[in-house]
């Protein structure tokens, strides 16, 4: 009688944990259904970028891919430009690679701050926001860390120290 | 924990204050009216202390605890109004540099403890995870021995707690059958055993709060499902006129659903008309009548990639108004919010300064502008900057906001067979900087405008559930507020016959039918206690 109580008790309270963890689980890591965050699979995606190049984020399996979203506006975006290049020709031999996605703005726009920089790798033009959208990429700039095997590790809307961009390319390093 | 043994033999469980059967107090120190709001039943929760789990168990079993965790919760939700919601803000900021920026310290407390997305923040949802368990904690400690009370009670009463009824009388000379005769007619059930009565009227609502605990445990799962996946989807899509979106959380196996803005309409009210003249005449300004997108509806193959220009096929039209959604699948699209006459594109001439001489004009798409248009006979013109959005930035340099198309400024290199290097200028609106003295300059000619609407988009499989919940607390709150429980008990003691009654609310409606009773029977009328210590 006191053993079914307290298996009664205790499964009921387990039901109420697990519950309730779950939807904690679901409201920080699924925030519109949409989100891509650490752990997830990195959805695939093909986009143009500023050369004209069709880019598809499968074609990187087997290399790291630092996944930055920006927009020439924002403030913090320029201030990591001039680091992730410096970080790119760093790491571009030892497997890692950049993709610049900038959220829907003009060629013109682009091509200029692109040659103000000197940057070289590719930025593919999400013109529809579609990429955007699908990673539920909400303040810029975003960077999202996927590895070699097309898994995201790393999720953040920070603006970005030369340090940390080191260790973020020492992360996906395969 | 062994049972109690009450003295006409019913075994009751540890912790009992009445007996279950016959009512006898089965301690000396016990109150018996106040022990009657759950019959002196054994609340399970204080019967023992053992292990950790029995610990928990009490702790949420209490009332107290309860209503502090329902204080707590209207607290928190209060203080989510202080400040905007993450929602409300604008988008495309940082919401932990915003609130700082906005409010201050206090503002980024706010984002700090998560009061910035409040139903999202995880003390919240345990807040309510625990309000929860303390409903289904209480309300299995108390309804289940309520009912086992209720259920084992004898129609015989022990002396001690028909003496301590607030309602008690002692008559000579009743018809016991008059009594249940009339008793009947007031639609009481009535059991009889040994010479004894006992009437009892409206059980059922007893069980009208543990009815509405359940309906409020079904309204906090449908709450708590909106955060499972696939549950929920509320998600605003922006369309320009003329364009196809894709329709945000619509991605499945099956393919991506996208949207065409065919267009949008804004009607007015004609003041004019006889008809709402006088309703209208009070009115500044225009009054809107009607907020429409018209759309159609596509969806990709099933092997979509996201950012790939899609294969569409059509799936259908339809029209959008305020209130009346647009359905496909399990989704509705709401009309929500408009833009109007944002900036599309717009077009210049090239003219020669002496002469006022147009060499060709050029059309320029704000959201595509091309980095060179060839006028012919060697004019033309390049466009080698271009700020959607234009400002001057802090260091006095043009640069732009965002990237929306609402204040489009441009530098133009226009080149003429009479000047092959180039003149530059700087053109926005109502701004023309020049460098040097050029001979040409481009002028306006003209602007195109698309409109924007915003739908939301709607999915929810939890709404059922909620209104279930809902309906359901609403029948118990009626079962325990519109009805009460009403006991009379009729004993054939050695000095008399006892007439002793309760009822958990609405003592005057009792007192109505004692009365009636005591006019129709020789019962003497029961004399009220409470009144009695008051006088």
């Amino acid at each position: 009688m006191k053993k079914k109580r307290l298996w009664f008790r205790s499964a009921l309270l387990a039901i109420l944990v697990i519950a309730v963890g779950y939807t904690i689980y679901n409201s920080i890591f699924e925030e519109t259904g949409t989100y891509i965050s650490k752990g997830d699979r990195a959805p695939n995606f093909v986009l143009t970028d500023l050369d004209g190049n069709r880019v598809e984020l499968e074609d990187y399996r087997g290399k790291g891919v630092f996944l930055n979203f920006w927009g020439t506006w924002c403030k913090p975006c320029e201030r990591e430009m001039p680091y992730m290049q410096r970080q790119y020709e760093a790491y571009k031999e030892q497997g890692v690679e950049i993709l610049a996605v900038n959220v829907s703005e003009t060629n013109v726009s682009v091509k200029n701050f692109a040659k103000r920089y000197h940057l070289t790798f590719p930025i593919p033009m999400d013109k529809q926001r579609e990429v955007t959208k699908a990673y539920g990429i909400g303040p810029i700039p975003t960077t999202i860390l996927v590895d070699k095997d097309g898994k995201v590790v790393e999720r953040t809307s920070e603006s970005l120290s030369e340090e940390k961009i080191i260790s973020f390319m020492e992360k996906i390093k395969p | 924990m062994q049972s109690k043994l009450c003295e006409c033999g019913h075994s009751n469980p540890y912790g009992t204050s009445l007996c279950q059967a016959c009512g006898k107090p089965l301690d000396n120190e016990v109150e018996v009216l106040s022990s009657m709001r759950y019959e002196g039943s054994a609340r399970r929760s204080q019967t023992y202390k053992s292990t950790i789990v029995d610990r928990v168990w009490n702790f949420f079993s209490s009332v107290k605890v309860g209503v502090w965790l329902i204080v707590t919760i209207l607290v928190a939700a209060a203080i989510g109004t202080i400040f905007p919601q993450e929602m409300f803000i604008p988008p495309n900021v940082d919401p932990a540099s915003h609130y700082e920026s906005e409010y201050g310290t206090l503002g980024f407390i706010y984002y700090l403890l998560g009061f910035h997305n409040l139903y999202g923040s995880w003390w919240f949802i345990i807040l309510l995870g625990m309000l929860g368990l303390s409903i289904i904690i209480a309300s299995l400690d108390r309804g289940i021995p309520l009912y086992k009370a209720l259920k084992t009670q004898r129609v015989t009463r022990h002396d001690q707690f028909m003496k301590n009824q607030r309602l008690l009388s002692v008559s000579h000379d009743v018809e016991m059958e008059e009594i249940k005769y009339s008793l009947e007619t007031l639609r009481y059930k009535v059991r009889e055993e040994e010479g004894n009565l006992f009437a009892e009227k409206g059980r059922f609502s007893r069980w009208g709060a543990y009815v509405n605990h359940v309906g409020l445990i079904i309204f906090l799962t449908g709450a708590m499902l909106r955060f499972f996946p696939g549950m929920y989807v509320d998600e605003i899509l922006w369309v320009r006129e003329g364009e196809k979106a894709s329709i945000p959380g619509t991605k499945s196996d099956e393919g991506q659903f996208y949207l065409e803005n065919n267009d949008f309409i804004l009607e007015m009210y004609d003041k004019n008309d006889k008809k709402f003249n006088s309703a209208l005449s009070s009115v500044d300004g225009e009054v809107a009548k009607n907020y429409q997108s018209n759309v159609t509806l596509y969806k990709t193959e099933p092997a979509h990639t996201i950012g790939e220009e899609p294969k569409l096929l059509k799936v259908k039209d339809g029209v959008i108004r305020v209130n009346e959604p647009f359905k496909f699948d399990s989704f509705a699209l709401y009309q929500t919010d408009f833009k109007l006459n944002e900036f599309y594109k717009m077009s210049f001439k090239l003219e020669e300064k002496s002469t006022g001489k147009f060499f060709g004009d050029l059309t320029v798409d704000l959201h595509e502008p091309e980095t060179e248009y060839d006028l012919g006979n060697g004019y033309r013109v390049e466009i080698l900057d271009y700020y959607p959005n234009f400002v001057l930035n802090e260091h006095n340099q043009p640069a732009t906001v965002n990237n929306l198309p609402d204040n489009p400024a441009f530098v133009f290199a226009m080149y003429s067979p009479s000047t092959p290097k180039g003149e530059k200028a700087f053109v926005g609106i109502q701004k023309n900087i020049e460098s040097g003295d050029n001979q040409f300059k481009m002028s306006f000619a003209g602007i195109e405008t698309k409109d924007l609407t915003a739908l939301t988009v709607r999915k929810d499989h939890t709404l059922w559930i909620i209104a279930l919940g809902g309906i359901i607390f609403m029948i118990g709150v009626t079962q325990g507020l519109y009805w009460n429980y009403r006991r009379i008990w009729i004993k054939q003691n050695e000095d008399g016959i006892w007439a002793a009654a309760h009822t958990n609310k609405n003592w005057y409606g009792l007192k109505k039918d004692l009365e009636f009773l005591s006019d129709k029977t020789n019962l003497t009328p029961l004399e009220d206690k409470e009144i009695d210590s008051i006088k």
